[in-house]
């Protein structure tokens, strides 16, 4: 079980680190190289995203890196074969991330049926609130699977215990208004909405939106379980290439 | 928690976390609205001192002689301020943003009639107001962005993805996620999530309403058969609404582009490589790959050339209800031609599809039989495009002598 994996790592370290990147961008081989170097670097979980044309919860940086890696060729049935690729080869969990449109082309039950076949431990879909995700929960649960579900800083202390009803493995706390890949005011305000996350659940709490250096994760320690870095390994692999990116993960909780 | 707002299956609102607040927001404050018999005054008063309704029915004597079939007439929707249906919308949503008490609207546009709608709303009431156009389309066209940033919007070009319609709307959305607390989003059509496709086919619902008392009113029955182009679909709902418990014959006409068999339509209702998907927040057929990727779409008419439809459309052409066509861009313009020149008329590109249906099946219809057309909007907005369409020459000539203008 996710969760329990998580429990077992949070006694070892005090923070943990999930990366985000998006499946065939900028190749395959390149994707498979920068998990290598995260693993490596010692991230403690991975998003791994099927690209989508139309990925409304994502801002420009991960827009364009679905759109290349569609526009390249990437089609949701290699998303598949390179994820079971990727969890024979490395001991971490895996989930995939996409949104829902995906699931439901493929099929919702397939889409479970494969990624419980592929040892992938769970799936992030921020199109898909629990109220239209009654046969995806049916589906994952199912197939052993995990339904990340999300908490923003407009739900309320009401709708955050429901949402916790149907969720496993973590709650994803998304930090702030907005799309991925804008600075996020660590303050405060952000330590009042954690508290509540952490009133409304049980499970381990994740913070991704913004999340892109030591200083970030540091304040995040003690208040989350798993810090989120999505945009700004994509960011650092187009600057610098995928030569830096286990030194950067490596500095990240050190 | 949201009212799910499910036509047979389509609709819903698969919608990011961030959002779930505002739109319950919105939906409890259009179902007030709805329930309070002083709103929809305000709203037709609105409409009639702002606007221009009721829109007249004109009956096309000239068309009607030429296919010698039914009797048509045109509800103008033209007419309206800003040149379309799109006013009736806006001006709606402006009121409830009104009530929210939020100061700033948001909207995507392809044909940009929208566009200017919302520009003008906003100016009206005292709005901040940004408009999101794909690039394709803001070249497409340019008067309306001229317009829209008279009237004190900023136009915001949209480079992602095709660079259409669908990619303004991703886009509107990303404003919203990080905006919402002051702004509202005033979709355009009758698509996006609930309450978006109830919400907007109630405003257009006043097209029905004045048709089928106009009708009546002229010809003591109903007609025989209803045309109106789909883009989103809601020009089509509004005038169909009238008319749905009425035995007529409801025709919605989709974009066929350069073919049904070119790849290069707009055709999600009448056409094989449409098929349902969950997008944009809702669920309804939409022009996908295998993998639910979106395709390209393409129309002459930039209003018409959206990847998905109204799901409350969708609903309708599953029971039946509606029948669904599409026309090429080579059967609009000729339709528009014969339009401009038969009745003094110019309707936009877009209404140019319903034209062009109806034109087909005129003459098999008896003379006794009433043909009624949705002219959704004026073609002012197309004589870029249509000057293209006829190669003509003094338009062209005009063009180079402004262009050498501003070189000088
Ligand atoms: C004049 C006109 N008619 C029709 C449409 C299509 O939209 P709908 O199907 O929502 O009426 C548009 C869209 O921009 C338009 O400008």
């Amino acid at each position: 079980m996710l969760e329990s994996y998580l429990r077992s790592r949070l006694s070892e370290k005090e923070i943990l680190l999930m990366t985000h990147i998006v499946l065939g961008y900028p190749t395959f081989e390149d994707s498979f190289k920068i998990i290598q170097a995260m693993v490596k670097g010692g991230v403690d979980l991975m998003e791994l995203q099927i690209p989508f044309s139309e990925p409304i919860a994502d801002g420009p940086v991960i827009l364009h890196a679905n759109q290349k890696a569609l526009a390249l060729g990437t089609t949701v049935n290699k998303c598949f074969d390179f994820a079971q690729k990727v969890t024979r080869t490395f001991d971490i969990p895996f989930l995939f991330m996409s949104y829902y449109n995906i699931l439901f082309k493929y099929g919702v039950d397939r889409f479970a049926a494969d990624t419980a076949d592929g040892h992938l431990r769970g799936a992030i879909v921020p199109d898909l609130p629990p109220e239209e995700g009654q046969d995806y929960l049916k589906a994952m649960e199912k197939h052993n699977l995990a339904p990340i579900f999300i908490f923003s800083p407009t739900t309320t202390a009401e709708r955050m215990k429901y949402i916790a009803s149907f969720a496993q493995g973590f709650i994803y706390c998304v930090a702030r208004k907005g799309v991925t890949g804008v600075d996020t005011d660590f303050s405060g305000q952000l330590e009042r909405y954690l508290a509540r996350c952490r009133k409304a659940t049980g499970l381990p709490l994740a913070l991704g939106f913004g999340v892109k250096d030591k200083e970030d994760i540091d304040f995040l320690r003690g208040k989350v379980d798993i810090a989120v870095i999505g945009t700004q390994t994509i960011r650092l692999v187009e600057k610098e290439g995928v030569g830096v990116v286990e030194e950067f993960i490596k500095n990240l909780t050190e | 928690m949201i009212e799910r707002g499910y036509y047979e299956g389509f609709g819903g609102a698969y919608l990011p976390e961030i959002l779930i607040v505002t739109f319950d927001e919105l939906v409890e404050t259009f179902q007030k609205a709805k329930s309070d018999p002083s709103f929809w005054q305000e709203y037709t008063e609105i409409m009639s001192t702002y606007s221009c309704r009721p829109t007249p029915l004109t009956f096309a004597e000239n068309l009607t002689a030429r296919f010698g079939g039914g009797r048509i007439y045109i509800k103008r929707e033209d007419l309206n301020h800003t040149g379309a249906h799109k006013a009736n919308n806006v001006m709606g949503q402006g009121l409830l943003v009104k009530r929210m008490g939020k100061t700033r609207v948001i909207a995507e546009t392809g044909a940009g009639q929208h566009g200017v709608a919302t520009a003008t709303m906003a100016a009206r009431f005292g709005f901040k107001c940004t408009i999101y156009m794909g690039e394709v389309d803001m070249e497409r066209q340019r008067p309306n962005v001229f317009w829209m940033e008279r009237l004190g919007a900023e136009v915001i070009p949209v480079l992602e993805g095709t660079r259409i319609l669908k990619d303004a709307i991703n886009e509107a959305f990303r404003d919203w996620v990080t905006n919402m607390d002051t702004t509202h989003y005033v979709l355009g059509t009758a698509c996006g999530p609930h309450p978006f496709p109830e919400m907007v086919a109630y405003f257009q619902s006043i097209i029905g309403k004045e048709a089928r008392k106009q009708i009546l009113k002229y010809e003591e029955r109903l007609p025989a058969r209803i045309y109106a182009c789909v883009g989103g679909g809601s020009n089509a709902l509004g005038i169909f609404s009238g008319f749905l418990d009425d035995p007529v014959e409801l025709v919605g006409v989709e974009a066929a582009g350069r073919g049904l068999n070119s790849g290069q339509h707009a055709a999600r209702l009448c056409s094989e490589d449409a098929s349902i998907g969950v997008a944009q927040g809702y669920k309804t057929y939409f022009l996908q790959n295998s993998d639910g990727q979106m395709k390209e779409t393409h129309s002459v008419a930039a209003g018409l050339d959206y990847v998905g439809v109204s799901p409350i459309l969708a609903q309708l052409k599953e029971s039946g209800r509606v029948r669904f066509e599409a026309t090429t861009d080579r059967q609009v313009v000729d339709a528009l031609s014969l339009t401009i020149r038969k009745e003094g008329l110019i309707p936009a590109l877009e209404s140019a599809h319903a034209f062009a249906q109806a034109f087909k099946e005129a003459s098999t219809l008896s003379k006794d039989d009433i043909i009624l057309i949705n002219q959704s909007g004026r073609g002012d907005k197309d004589i870029f495009t249509v000057a293209d369409a006829f190669a003509d020459p003094k338009w062209q000539e005009f063009i180079k002598n402004k262009a050498e203008q501003y070189h000088a």
